[in-house]
C-alpha cells in the first residue's frame, strides 16, 4: 500500500458509497434506506434536525453500528466485512468529547498514534503539524482537563488527523462552540482540503455552516429528501423571500391575497412570503398598494437560504422540526445512540 | 502560528510563502506488533494516570494502615492470650496486604467505567486494533498499579514484626502480583458490563468486603463453623492469603503450637492444599476471568 517514497494507494474517485442503508432500533426506524456517494476530496454535509438519523448513519459508516440492511463502503472498504481496513483509513471527531482529561494534549495524541500504529519516527513531526494547525502546539504539555470546550474540540480534530485519514468524519463539530471557534474550525477544514487528500463527511444542523460544504444531503425522518450543492438547492427553491412591516399584519395579508394572489404568513413578527423575482416585485408592490391600506414601513428581500430549502422539502423549519419530532422520540433515540456508542 | 508566513526582507517578493510539507502517515495493517504496541500504550496510560494521581495513592493506603495498626493494635489486647505470644499485627499482615492490593486492583478496573462515562473508551474502541488488546492492556496496567501498592505494604513489614527476608519478600511479591492480575481481571470483567460508576462502587463493596472477611485475612482457617469453612474454601482470596501467611510464618521464630494455631493451612476434606497449587489456582482463575472479560468486551457494540 505504500512504496519507499511514501506515496499512498491510488486514490479511489469514490470515497464513500452507500446503498440502501437501513438501521432499526427495535420498532424505531432510525435510517430508512439511504443512498449516496461522496467523491474523493469533497466536503460533504449531512443536514437535518436532531433525531433525523444523521448520527446513526455516521456510526454505520464508521463501523461502530452494524446496519440492519444495505451496504456501505468507505475508502474502498466494506464497513461490515472490512472493518479494520475502514478504521485504518478514517478519522473521527465525535459529538461528545472522547479525550482523556487527565493526560496532556501531547499524551492524548501519542496514545492515538500508538493505537493506530503510526511509524514512530513520524509521530512527532505529524503531531507538531496537526497541533500547529489547530493552534495548540504551544499548549501541548498542558493537561487536557484544563482546556476550554473549544480547545478540546480543536484538539479532537487534530487527533482525528494524526494518522492521515483518507476520510474525516465530523459529527456536529461546531455544536456548542462560540462563533470564533466555529469559524476557525471551518478555516481548518478549508486548509485541510487544500493541503491533504482528504474527504470530509460532516453532520450539522446549523444552516449557515452547511453552506461551506461542496454538497449537502438534507435528512429528515431517516431519509434523504434532497442532495445537491447548496447553491443548486437554493436555486431550486425558485423564490425570494419578501418581508413587509406594517402596523396591521392581518390587513396586509388580506390585501396581498386579494390584489396579488399571494399567500403570506406571519413569521418572526412580520408578514413574509415568497415570490419568484423579489427585486422586481417590490416596485409593483408600491405602485399597486392601496393608499387606504396601512402604509408599508419597511421591506426586506432576501435570497433563499438553506432554511428555505429545508422548508420546501420538509414543510417546516429545522427548528420547528426539532420541536415537532417530540421530545419523547428524541430522548429515546438519544438513549439508544448512547447505548450503541458505549 | 503566523510568524512563518511573514515575508523575509527583499527576498519576500520572489519567494512564495512555502507551506511546511505535509507529514503523511500510513496506518499499517493489523499485526501482532501493532497489537503489542496497543497493549503497551493502554498499559502505560494506566501508569501515567496513577502517577499523576497522588491522592489515590494515599487514599488506597489509608484502609490497610487502619486495619493493620488500629484494628491490629486494638484487638491485640483481647487476643494476646490466644495468639501464643505472636503479635496480631504480624498475623493479619498477609491478609491486609491482600486487601490492599485487591482494593487498588478494583479501582484500576473501575477506570474502564470512567472511560466509558467520559467517552474515552470510544476512542479506543474505534481504533484498528483488537478489543482484546484493550482489555489485556487494561488488566496488565491495573495489575501493575495494584502491585505498586503491594510494594508499599511490603515495605511496612518491619513495623509489624515481619523480618525482611529476601526470599520471603520475593515470594510475597510474586504472590501479590498474581493476585493483582486476577483481581483486575475480575474487576474488568464486571466493569465491562456496568455503565455507571455508582453501580460499580456498589457492586465492588458487595463483593470485595465479603471476600475479604471470609478469606481468613483476619482469622485462622481451621476449626471454623461448617458453613463458614465452606464459604472460606470457595473464596478465591483464601488461596492468596494462605500461601502468603505460610511464607511469613516460615520466617518467624515462634513455638510449634503458635504455628499450628495461627497458620493451620487450607485443607480440602483433611488434605493440605500445597502453596504452589494455591498460586496456580489464582493464576488460572485470573486467566478465565480475563477470557470472560475479553469475550464480553468483544460482543458489546
Amino acid at each position: 500500500m505504500t512504496d519507499g517514497n511514501g506515496t499512498r494507494e491510488i486514490a479511489n474517485p469514490v470515497a464513500i458509497s452507500v446503498r440502501g442503508l437501513v438501521k432499526n432500533y427495535d420498532e424505531v426506524e432510525a435510517v430508512r434506506g439511504v443512498e449516496f456517494e461522496v467523491a474523493t476530496g469533497e466536503v460533504f454535509g449531512f443536514l437535518g434536525p436532531n433525531g433525523a438519523g444523521k448520527t446513526t448513519t455516521i456510526n454505520m459508516l464508521c463501523t461502530l453500528v452494524t446496519p440492519t440492511a444495505g451496504s456501505a463502503s468507505v475508502a474502498g472498504h466494506d464497513v461490515v466485512h472490512e472493518r479494520d481496513d475502514v478504521r485504518r483509513n478514517i478519522g473521527l471527531v465525535f459529538q461528545d468529547p472522547t479525550l482523556d482529561g487527565y493526560l496532556t494534549a501531547e499524551q492524548n495524541l501519542r496514545l492515538h498514534a500508538e493505537l493506530y500504529g503510526v511509524q514512530s519516527e513520524l509521530v512527532k513531526p505529524r503531531m507538531q503539524q496537526v497541533m500547529t494547525m489547530v493552534g495548540l502546539w504551544e499548549r501541548k504539555d498542558s493537561v487536557v482537563g484544563t482546556f476550554s470546550g473549544g480547545m478540546r474540540r480543536r484538539l479532537e480534530i487534530a487527533r482525528g488527523l494524526m494518522h492521515s485519514p483518507r476520510v474525516l468524519f465530523l459529527d456536529e463539530p461546531t455544536i456548542g462552540l462560540d462563533p470564533q471557534t466555529r469559524r476557525s474550525i471551518w478555516e481548518y477544514i478549508g486548509e485541510l482540503k487544500e493541503r491533504e487528500e482528504i474527504t470530509i463527511f460532516m453532520t450539522t444542523h446549523y444552516m449557515d455552516e452547511a453552506e461551506w460544504c461542496d454538497r449537502i444531503a438534507i435528512m429528515d425522518h431517516g431519509e434523504i429528501v434532497a442532495l445537491d450543492a447548496p447553491e443548486t438547492l437554493k436555486a431550486g427553491v425558485g423564490t425570494d423571500r419578501v418581508t413587509i412591516h406594517t402596523d396591521d399584519d392581518d390587513a396586509t395579508i388580506g390585501a396581498l391575497a386579494d390584489r396579488f394572489g399571494i399567500e403570506a404568513r406571519i413569521s418572526e413578527g412580520a408578514v413574509s412570503f415568497g415570490v419568484p423575482q423579489g427585486e422586481e416585485f417590490v416596485p409593483r408592490l408600491f405602485a399597486e398598494w392601496d393608499p387606504a391600506l396601512p402604509p408599508i414601513k419597511a421591506v426586506n428581500v432576501s435570497r433563499p437560504t438553506l432554511d428555505d430549502v429545508f422548508m420546501s422539502y420538509t414543510g417546516s423549519t429545522i427548528r420547528d422540526a426539532e420541536e415537532d419530532q417530540g421530545k419523547d422520540r428524541n430522548r429515546r433515540m438519544m438513549q439508544m445512540m448512547h447505548g450503541a456508542r458505549r | 502560528m503566523s510568524t512563518t508566513t511573514e515575508p523575509r526582507g527583499s527576498a519576500g517578493a520572489t519567494v512564495e510563502a512555502a507551506p511546511t510539507p505535509v507529514v503523511r502517515v500510513t496506518v499499517p495493517k493489523r499485526s501482532l506488533t501493532s497489537e503489542l504496541r496497543a497493549i503497551k500504550i493502554v498499559w502505560r496510560r494506566e501508569i501515567i494516570r496513577y502517577r499523576s494521581d497522588r491522592l489515590r495513592m494515599v487514599t488506597t493506603l489509608v484502609q490497610p494502615l487502619l486495619f493493620l495498626f488500629v484494628l491490629g493494635s486494638g484487638l491485640q489486647q483481647l487476643s494476646a492470650a490466644s495468639t501464643h505470644g505472636v503479635n496480631l499485627k504480624t498475623f493479619i499482615y498477609p491478609g491486609i496486604l491482600c486487601i490492599s492490593v485487591m482494593f487498588t486492583a478494583m479501582f484500576s478496573a473501575a477506570s474502564i467505567v470512567w472511560d466509558r462515562e467520559f467517552g474515552f473508551l470510544r476512542e479506543m474502541m474505534v481504533a484498528p486494533i483488537r478489543r482484546s488488546s484493550i482489555v489485556i492492556g487494561k488488566v496488565i496496567g491495573g495489575a501493575t498499579v495494584a502491585s505498586f501498592q503491594g510494594v508499599i505494604v511490603i515495605a511496612l513489614a518491619g513495623f509489624v514484626g515481619v523480618p525482611y527476608a529476601p526470599l520471603m519478600i520475593i515470594g510475597i511479591f510474586i504472590l501479590q502480583l498474581l493476585l493483582a492480575f486476577t483481581i483486575t481481571a475480575f474487576g474488568v470483567m464486571i466493569a465491562v458490563r456496568i455503565k455507571q460508576m455508582q453501580s460499580f462502587m456498589g457492586v465492588m463493596q458487595m463483593i470485595v468486603m465479603p471476600m475479604f472477611f471470609i478469606s481468613g485475612a483476619l482469622f485462622p482457617v481451621a476449626n471454623l463453623p461448617g458453613w463458614l469453612a465452606v464459604l472460606n474454601r470457595l473464596d478465591p482470596l483464601t488461596y492468596a492469603v494462605d500461601p502468603m501467611r505460610r511464607l511469613v510464618f516460615n520466617n518467624l521464630s515462634i513455638s510449634p503450637q503458635a504455628r499450628a494455631a495461627l497458620d493451620p493451612g487450607v485443607t480440602w476434606f483433611g488434605w493440605h492444599v500445597p502453596a504452589l497449587l494455591e498460586a496456580g489456582m489464582i493464576v488460572a482463575l485470573g486467566l478465565v476471568m480475563l477470557g470472560i472479560a475479553i469475550w464480553e468486551f468483544t460482543t458489546t457494540e
